[in-house]
């Protein structure tokens, strides 16, 4: 496929707001985890990647998309010039040109929870479900935010979302509906993914630890995301190729083979016209469960041998559940404007099962191709692969 | 994918329609809604009886919902009008609000002191459960979206459906489907009845496709298409049901054009074209 430019990027995490603040913390080798007061819950033990600052309101014209999903949406789009550039996109191609593609699992789903807390029959009066809990809010809040009149969607896949957004917003400028394309994703801590993770017994009672030995879940976190994808070659990077594929094999559980993430490498790979070779950093979705890990590892191995240096960046910010396809596509941007591999965090004693070339100390080198996975519940599986602009 | 597709142009390449299928009050399936739906019947509503699905293994059949059992009532009907393998299309699953009923009994939980979450209610939870559920059945591993616009559920599942099936040249189903959401949320999200439909499109023209189907942007405040008779009310009451002036087109065997509201801004127009 035809490169498709990456005119702009910025995220916030745990590890702070905006791109400088998060490298910043990678290069310190700081993770951004923390033990869990998220709503002062007293009976979960566990860390999590929770963001600093939301505690500020949303401006008064945006006040029907106040919840805890849209101020990190609205924390995050703040920085990095983010807007400045959006708006440059709509003084080009004008407004109706430029769409707003973003990912989220829960959206603002905690405003829901504390409405129910607070009264179940009724609910309160300040409770408003479109503006907030709905998939679609966050992207509604950003439309209006940046003014753009494209097409506007949410795509919601549990933790592939804010990668397959690459992958819809491509297709929508190969098919002439837009010009450029807002992608990323929001996701922000609430109780269902906190408890409803515990339940299956995935969350970690400590800081996790992807493709450890003694690895024992995920750390949940929180993040928003946003990239400006645009026709025509400018900016520094590109999206150079995109895999989507279905495990068609367990709701909660990845294919013990890994055969889904296989498929979707394989289609990135494919869609970029490139060989495994010329990848030189893979971001692995390694969540920290025993079985993403393994089932991760063996498709890369299968892939990449051990010769291509991979790491998870989740012992950082968490897993960030729907926004962590933006996050480590943006951390995978950086790995090649810093030529700077980031370690896996966290790894004290690697599985031997793991036969992959794991980063284990931050390396020095140039970065000109990076590949990243997401996966999610439901088998849905996406990996991106970005590059430096020709 | 051809390296020259990435330019400007209003209007997406035609994709063709294969095959349809429908349920709603009323309107149990789409070969008996076909007369409603000319003109010729007159509506009834009648309730729709609960669905057990025919592709899940009985495992995951037992686990599916309420939302999960429309999603697959209308796709498996649809797979009684085609002879397109399932495992061999590419899928895009639109929903507007997702598993209302799912969310509202995990709040509820919440709400006690232990908080005890289902494990199995909160992989429910997920906006992709059909499509999980979908590729488990139909062993298909190939893309698959599931994505939400609010009322425009309709219209961005049709956009990205269409854009999916030229891109990537798969035949494609498109699965939009709300259920009505339980009180206490009935009060805050207003869905009064339950509506979904299922579209086959294909990339080039097949033998057996019924329609060709053209989707363009109009800009800003043109007017939506309405649905005839008692059908407008049900165009209202359901994001999915923003298809009915399609479906009442294919019934009627005629070409034409009908607009799609993106609520806030572009219209887009979709022209048909009987084959």
């Amino acid at each position: 496929m035809k490169p498709l430019s990456i005119t702009n990027y910025t995220f916030t995490s745990c590890l702070g707001v905006g791109k400088q603040a998060n490298w910043e913390a990678i290069q310190a080798g700081r993770s951004g985890l923390q033990p869990c007061d998220f709503y002062q819950i007293q009976d979960l033990v566990t860390w999590v990647g929770k963001v600093s600052g939301l505690e500020q309101p949303l401006p008064a014209e945006f006040s029907k998309y106040e919840c805890r999903n849209n101020r990190l949406a609205w924390l995050a789009l703040q920085q990095d010039n983010f807007i400045t550039s959006a708006q440059s996109a709509i003084a080009r191609y004008g407004a109706e040109r430029v769409g707003v593609f973003l990912g989220t699992s829960t959206s603002g789903i905690h405003q829901t929870e504390l409405a129910y807390i607070e009264s179940l029959d009724p609910l309160p009066e300040w409770y408003h479900y479109a503006s907030t809990h709905n998939a679609f809010s966050v992207a509604d809040f950003v439309q209006h935010a940046l003014g753009t009149q494209g097409p506007a969607m949410v795509i919601s896949t549990a933790c592939s979302s804010s990668a397959k957004v690459f992958a819809s917003a491509y297709r929508a400028i190969a098919n002439g509906l837009c010009d450029a394309v807002v992608v990323g994703g929001v996701d922000s801590l609430c109780l269902t993914t906190l408890y409803g993770f515990n339940a299956l017994q995935l969350v970690a009672p400590d800081k996790c630890k992807p493709f450890d030995i003694n690895r024992n879940g995920i750390s949940i976190g929180e993040a928003g995301g946003y990239a400006l994808l645009e026709k025509g070659v400018s900016g520094d990077f590109a999206l150079l190729g995109y895999g989507e594929s279905g495990d068609a094999y367990h709701m909660s559980s990845p294919h013990p083979e890994g055969e889904g993430a296989l498929l979707a490498m394989q289609a990135a790979l494919h869609k970029a016209s490139l060989n495994p070779t010329d990848i030189d950093y893979i971001n692995l979705h390694g969540t920290g469960t025993i079985a993403n890990d393994a089932a991760e590892s063996k498709a890369v191995n299968t892939l990449f041998g051990a010769n291509t240096w991979a790491s998870s960046t989740k012992g950082w910010t968490g897993h960030t559940l729907g926004a962590a396809g933006i996050v480590e596509a943006s951390i995978g941007l950086l790995s090649m404007a810093h030529s700077h591999i980031p370690q896996n965090l966290h790894l004290e004693t690697r599985d031997p099962n793991m036969a992959i070339a794991l980063v284990e100390q931050p390396h020095r080198q140039p970065v000109k191709r990076i590949l990243s996975n997401s996966f999610g519940f439901g088998g849905s599986n996406c990996s991106l692969i970005l590059g430096m602009q020709q | 994918m051809t390296n020259a597709a990435i330019k400007s142009r209003v209007k997406m390449d035609s994709v063709y329609l294969e095959a349809v299928g429908l349920a709603a009050p009323g309107l149990l399936s789409w070969k008996a809604s076909l007369p409603i739906l000319a003109g010729i019947q007159s509506y009834e509503p009648i309730a729709l009886d609960k669905y057990k699905p025919t592709q899940l293994p009985p495992n995951e059949a037992r686990r599916a919902t309420e939302l999960v059992r429309l999603a697959f009532r209308v796709a498996e009907d649809l797979m009684s009008n085609t002879t397109t393998p399932m495992g061999d299309c590419a899928n895009v699953f639109s929903s507007s609000g997702g598993d209302y009923i799912i969310v509202d009994q995990i709040c509820r939980s919440l709400c006690e002191p232990e908080r005890l979450v289902s494990p199995t209610q909160f992989h429910n939870s997920v906006h992709n459960s059909a499509a999980g559920y979908w590729s488990i059945a139909t062993g298909s591993r190939l893309p698959s979206s599931s994505l939400s616009a609010y009322e425009d559920s309709f219209c961005m599942g049709l956009l990205e459906a269409i854009s999916l099936c030229q891109t990537e040249q798969l035949p494609t189903l498109l699965v939009v489907y709300d259920i009505k959401p339980p009180y206490p949320m009935s009060a805050k999200r207003v869905v009064p009845l339950e509506f979904g439909v299922a579209f086959l499109l294909s990339p080039t023209p097949r033998a057996r496709a019924i329609a060709q189907l053209q989707l363009s942007a109009l800009g800003a405040d043109v007017a939506e298409s309405v649905a005839s008779g008692e059908l407008e009310t049900i165009r209202l009451a359901n994001p999915a049901a923003r298809s009915l002036p399609l479906l009442e087109l294919l019934a009627r065997k005629q070409s034409g054009n009908i607009v799609l509201s993106n609520r806030n801004h572009n219209s887009y127009q979709l022209e048909i074209t009987g084959c």
